[in-house]
């Protein structure tokens, strides 16, 4: 089936940073993109998406979610990792970088939480590797741009709750970091 | 072609004929009779596959008013109905995400306006993907109908935010099927963001705490027996099938999935679901709360 976002006027990030496909995107390192592009990017694209393209572009995010590695966490997952809010069953990791960003992990139990996947795969990709001031500063309302205004509560309370646990880790250690000096 | 369902017989609901097994829907996917209904609270899951020729009910967009905080009317609903190809006496089944939770709305929803020839799907999506079902992605077209809905009933099972303060009141029970978290009251989000939604946390005065999830089997969606059900809703909690009962949630979606089984599967005789649920109640001037 073809994707109608592959088929889209307007030129996907993965495609504005150099990669021929969206797989060679995912399975790319942070450091092989450059530059690594913004939720606030994202969000402007996704806002020239209608319905049904905006649904392909988070199905094709939720098809590439791959789970927390073993060597980083395994079950049963410690509940302060789990994402408040959600009823997906989220749980997130942030692993420090040698160059001090962090690369972010992710686990959704519900095997159904397709939303909270494409989500994961989404923060991932634009928040692995960027200042942490910056993941700190992001605004929640991005969400609301990716997934669309019609999002639900619950739904949307539980993307935000796992915004808030990965802002909450670069919040962490850009305190320590001032603590530090 | 299974017209007979001995596991749901067996398990002994009041009324065993308003749940239909996967088995019965993977038989009756042609039936054209038969409109198979997926409603979830996950939009995406729908268009990345779904049972063969079921239609969506969306429980936003389309169960709900645009503009007043309200379901549609009867002409909406007609129109709903419509486009889905259903006719008045077509047989709807149900089956959705959140082991059914968003179907028994869209079921409960659908009972406002009088369509009795409806059932939930077993398990719902969790139990159907597990069993290796097929998926479809292509989204069915059915001829539209002329269908012709009563004004919606809000008398029978559905209750407003004064009725369940003079219910409180009195005394009556009822159920609060969120969270203990939010039961309680407790803060879940991390301390340093503000909670969203509601003003206050905790639950109305005198209900009693049954998250709607102890209805289900986590491992397959599907409902628990009429013993177990009994067990928790009568034993645990001294619920009588002959009382006058209100649950409720947060929009009135979760306690809808309670309704169900208590109407349905212990065949309780007055049970009304309250949709404005804690959204309304939690941020209601004058309204009393317990933690």
């Amino acid at each position: 089936m073809t994707s109608s976002a592959e088929t889209h006027g307007a030129r996907p990030v993965w495609m504005r940073a150099g990669f021929a496909s969206r797989a060679d995107r995912a399975e790319a390192t942070v450091s092989d993109v450059s530059p690594i592009p913004s939720l606030e990017a994202l969000a402007e694209e996704f806002k020239g998406y209608d319905r049904g393209e905006r649904t392909e572009m988070l199905i094709d995010y939720a098809d590439r979610f791959v789970e927390v590695p073993p060597e980083v966490a395994s079950r049963p997952f410690p509940e302060t990792h789990r994402a408040p809010r959600c009823e997906s069953d989220a749980f997130i990791w942030a692993v420090d970088q040698p160059d001090g960003s962090l690369k972010f992990h992710f686990a959704v139990e519900n095997p159904q939480g397709l939303s909270a996947k494409a989500w994961a795969v989404i923060v991932d990709e634009t928040m692995s590797g960027r200042p942490l001031e910056e993941i700190a500063g992001t605004s929640g309302e991005a969400i609301f741009r990716i997934f669309g205004s019609d999002l639900s509560m619950g739904k949307g309370q539980g993307l935000l709750g796992m915004l808030d646990l990965v802002q909450h880790e670069a919040k962490k250690r850009l305190a320590a970091r001032r603590g530090a000096g | 072609m299974p017209q007979t369902m001995p596991d749901i017989e067996s398990r002994g609901y009041v009324h065993h004929e308003v749940l239909v097994s996967t088995d019965w829907v993977a038989a009756h996917l042609a039936d054209t009779n038969v409109r198979i209904i997926e409603s979830n609270e996950d939009a995406l899951l729908y268009p990345s596959g779904h049972i063969p020729g079921a239609v969506e009910v969306d429980w936003a967009s389309d169960l709900n008013d645009p503009v007043r905080r309200d379901y549609l009317a009867s002409a909406g609903f007609s129109q709903l109905m419509a486009r889905s190809g259903v006719k008045r006496d077509t047989m709807v089944v149900f089956y959705g995400d959140k082991n059914n939770w968003w179907a028994c709305y869209a079921f409960w929803i659908f009972q406002l306006f009088g369509h009795t020839n409806a059932k939930v799907m077993d398990g719902g999506r969790l139990k159907w993907e597990k069993e290796g079902r097929p998926l479809a992605r292509d989204v069915p077209s059915y001829p539209t109908t002329r269908y012709q809905a009563p004004e919606r009933d809000d008398q029978k099972i559905r209750v407003f935010r004064d009725q369940v303060l003079e219910h409180m009141t009195a005394g009556r029970p009822m159920v609060d099927v969120r969270s203990p978290q939010e039961y309680s009251g407790e803060r879940t989000h991390m301390p340093e963001y503000p909670q969203e939604g509601v003003l206050r946390g905790g639950h109305i005065p005198g209900a009693r705490s049954v998250p709607w999830a102890r209805a289900a089997n986590p491992e397959d969606g599907t409902f628990k027996t009429a013993d177990e059900l009994r067990a928790i809703y009568q034993q645990e909690q001294g619920l009588k099938p002959t009382d006058d009962v209100v649950t409720y949630c947060r929009i009135g979606e979760r306690s809808s999935l309670t309704w169900f089984v208590l109407t349905y599967l212990l065949g309780y005789s007055k049970v009304r679901n309250y949709d404005g649920s804690w959204t309304e109640w939690g941020n209601s001037v004058g309204l009393p709360i317990e933690k």
